[in-house]
């Protein structure tokens, strides 16, 4: 497979694997007033791709990585230290959903036997990974695919719950273009470490956030 | 265990039900639970704008077991859950089918949204589209996919007729000639004659599904669509699926 | 285990301090108390066996378990130091650790970076109550937190951290602390905190939100792989969220540090006895 073509079809928000569903905690950041403009929604989105972005990349590269050497023996070990990272059961759940329906569609998208031993439900970084390097992606385009994925998804999330320009929008991810690179090559580097020390870059108000989320009546996004 | 691509006759029937906001899918579905559940093995699938209203609908009015009534939260794409991208759907399906094996049949509710959203053939082996008499004598005349191609169209609260100088013969009529003499069901659940024949069109169906003689057909691609908040402007929106623009 | 330093205790020509302590305990011969086996201070870092100060959960001042104190002999850590602390918790036995007072992390006079590395072993049947006072990130400082926890499958843990982003008025240098808490040598809780200048969008909605205070309670109990605590988000700014592992994670985001304290505490007693204060 091409792999610049390859990344850009696994990267799409038209991959038909639900993200659309959520959008990456804006609407409870909105909903409880602490994005409320522009420069809210910006520094939103750079503090999300540097914490659970850059958590999600990593995994991804790992994943992509083992599965490109055909090597899978610490495969339960990737997802309880993913897990580890992730304080809110919310959140864990909603990777495992997103992780399922990426395997779901890709499984019909480009069918490989791997799909099937990915475990019940597998976290979305890690099916990323896998799914990467089954269109011949390397560890780094892995986690570029999940960086772009999940920070456009959120982004796209805000002309629903908030009063913003589209364009405007995209500016946001023009401009955070460079960081998602940087954070794409760091990923890429970790995965040549311990798992143990794989990044782990905490959000707090986004475990609190989603927490609320569940539970509130009104919603427009699962997450 | 794995999220498995089943083939058809190895799994249920799976039953799409669409149609606007408003106009009854709600009460179709609980119509065909509570007449059904001592023949068939049932299980829903609901998909909301919000939250999971139409499932704790259901779980209230007591027509299946709540574990059989499961949602599924489409982040206000209603059409786009059961169409561009059916995933979601699908999986909840799946594990329904597999959670309660055998089932006969799975109802898929779509979140009410307009004329023209129908269930993908990847989702549903049938579809029902409905809609009322109170959302106007002239909306079956204005066609549409779900209208036209749908395998059946229900007419909804036909007891209304009268009260919203609707004509209910005629709409059937007009109906009838949108869909050149595909089935439509005028129904109200105040008349139980309405309600046999609605479920006797799902016993069919099932039967004609279970012996292989069903070939799920796509009622067709959606067209240029129009929103409840801008009532004359055609355009297509933005979430990327394929549809037209004016 | 990654993380830990082991210097020897030196005053380099920069001024920097270079400090290795160490605290033990075990059960005593007869198994009847916990007693400290080691008590290792080292030049700033202090340690004492003390009395029980103020509520602790779970252990709530009994006298039959070992309790220790840490005090920072000087201001600190400063931009250069270099602190390690090992704990170890011996089978069966009940460590008490609390501070003296909070943590104010300054920087150097050359601005280099200042590190504290804390490593702990929880061994089998032990319980390890973690007590600790703030840290403040002072204006310009440049410091690594590195607290790294070996859990033994059926040890008990509970653990308090918080952090102030900067002493009242002003704004922090930076400053980043990583928890990582294993059981039975699989990862439980990993979580890395960063701010200040260096670090990207840590005052935004999805991180601190502009708030100056953060902190979590930790506490694992072997218990809980049967029955969880369920997620409990019981404030605005924080929840009490089961990990996938027999623990949970109370987290809070505050004005200050009063109202993460309180937030806190509040969490905590959401658990009920034991762990309630």
């Amino acid at each position: 497979m091409g792999q610049q073509a390859a990344l850009l079809l696994l990267a799409d928000g038209r991959l038909p694997a639900g993200g659309y569903a959520h959008s990456g905690g804006l609407e409870p950041a909105v909903r409880a007033g602490r994005v409320t403009d522009m420069a809210g929604l910006e520094a939103f989105l750079i503090g999300r791709a540097a914490t659970a972005g850059l958590i999600a990349a990593a995994f991804a590269a790992v994943a992509c990585q083992r599965m490109a050497r055909g090597d899978l023996t610490d495969l339960d070990a990737l997802e309880t230290e993913l897990d580890a990272r992730i304080p809110s059961p919310e959140l864990r759940k909603v990777s495992r959903d997103l992780g399922r329906q990426l395997r779901r569609a890709m499984q019909a998208i480009h069918p490989h036997g791997i799909y099937a031993k990915l475990g019940p439900a597998p976290h979305q970084p890690i099916v990323m990974g896998v799914a990467a390097a089954v269109l011949g992606l390397d560890p780094h385009r892995a986690a570029l695919a999940i960086l772009h994925e999940n920070n456009a998804g959120a982004a796209a999330a805000a002309a629903k719950v908030m009063r913003v320009d589209p364009f405007d929008v995209h500016a946001i991810l023009a401009r955070m273009t460079a960081q998602l690179d940087h954070l794409a090559r760091s990923a890429a580097q970790a995965a040549d470490g311990p798992l143990a020390d794989l990044p782990a870059p905490g959000a707090p108000l986004s475990d609190i956030a989603a927490e609320h989320h569940r539970r509130s009546d009104v919603r427009l996004f699962a997450s | 265990m794995t999220d498995t691509i089943n083939q058809p006759g190895a799994r249920s029937l799976r039953l799409g039900v669409a149609g606007p906001v408003g106009t009854g899918k709600s009460s179709v579905i609980a119509a065909i639970c509570r007449n059904l559940r001592d023949e068939f093995q049932l299980g829903v699938i609901t998909n909301d704008i919000y939250t999971d209203e139409d499932a704790r609908f259901l779980k209230s009015a007591g027509v299946l077991p709540e574990e059989r009534i499961r949602a599924v939260e489409t982040g206000s794409c209603p059409h786009t859950a059961i169409r561009d991208d059916v995933t979601m759907n699908l999986i909840a399906v799946e594990d329904m089918e597999r959670d309660f094996a055998p089932l006969d049949i799975v109802l898929v509710e779509s979140g009410g949204d307009n004329l023209t959203a129908t269930f993908s053939p990847a989702l549903v082996d049938a579809q029902l589209f409905v809609l009322d008499v109170a959302g106007g004598g002239d909306v079956a005349r204005k066609g549409g996919p779900g209208i036209s191609g749908a395998d059946l169209l229900v007419i909804n609260k036909i007891d209304l007729g009268e009260h919203v100088d609707v004509d209910v013969d005629r709409m059937v009529a007009e109906a009838q000639e949108a869909r050149n003499g595909g089935p439509v069901l005028a129904l109200s659940r105040k008349r139980p004659e309405t309600v046999e024949k609605l479920c006797d069109w799902v016993r069919q169906m099932q039967r004609t599904y279970a012996a292989g003689g069903h070939i799920p057909k796509d009622p067709g691609p959606m067209a240029p669509h129009h929103h409840a908040h801008d009532d004359d402007h055609r355009h297509g929106h933005g979430h990327g699926h394929g549809h037209s623009h004016d | 285990m990654s993380g830990s330093l082991h210097p020897d205790t030196a005053v380099k020509s920069t001024g920097a301090m270079f400090a290795h302590a160490v605290l033990a305990c075990a059960l005593s011969h007869d198994g009847r108390k916990s007693v400290v086996s080691t008590l290792r201070s080292d030049g700033p870092l202090v340690l004492r066996q003390c009395n029980p100060k103020g509520p602790e959960p779970l252990i709530h001042k009994r006298r039959d378990i070992a309790r220790a104190s840490l005090a920072a002999g000087t201001a600190g850590p400063i931009g250069g130091d270099r602190y390690a602390l090992d704990v170890h918790v011996g089978a069966g036995s009940t460590l008490v650790l609390n501070e003296v007072s909070a943590m104010l992390v300054l920087p150097g006079v050359g601005g280099g970076q200042s590190r504290m590395s804390i490593t702990i072993t929880v061994e089998a049947g032990a319980t390890f109550v973690w007590w600790a006072e703030p840290i403040i990130a002072a204006h310009r400082c440049n410091h690594r937190h590195d607290v790294r926890i070996a859990l033994a499958d059926d040890a008990r843990l509970v653990l308090r951290e918080e952090m102030l982003l900067g002493r009242h008025g002003e704004t922090p240098g930076d400053f980043t602390s990583r928890l990582r808490i294993t059981r039975g040598g699989s990862a439980l809780y990993d979580q890395q905190l960063g701010f200040g200048p260096s670090a990207a969008g840590w005052n935004s909605a999805a991180v601190l939100g502009g708030r100056r205070a953060v902190g979590s309670i930790i506490a694992v109990e072997p218990d809980w792989v049967q029955t969880p605590p369920a997620a409990l988000p019981y404030d605005t700014h924080a929840a009490l969220t089961p990990l996938a592992g027999p623990g949970v994670a109370i987290g809070a985001v505050a004005r200050d540090s009063l109202d993460l304290r309180r937030l806190l505490t509040q969490g905590l007693n959401t658990l009920g006895p034991p762990w309630a204060i």
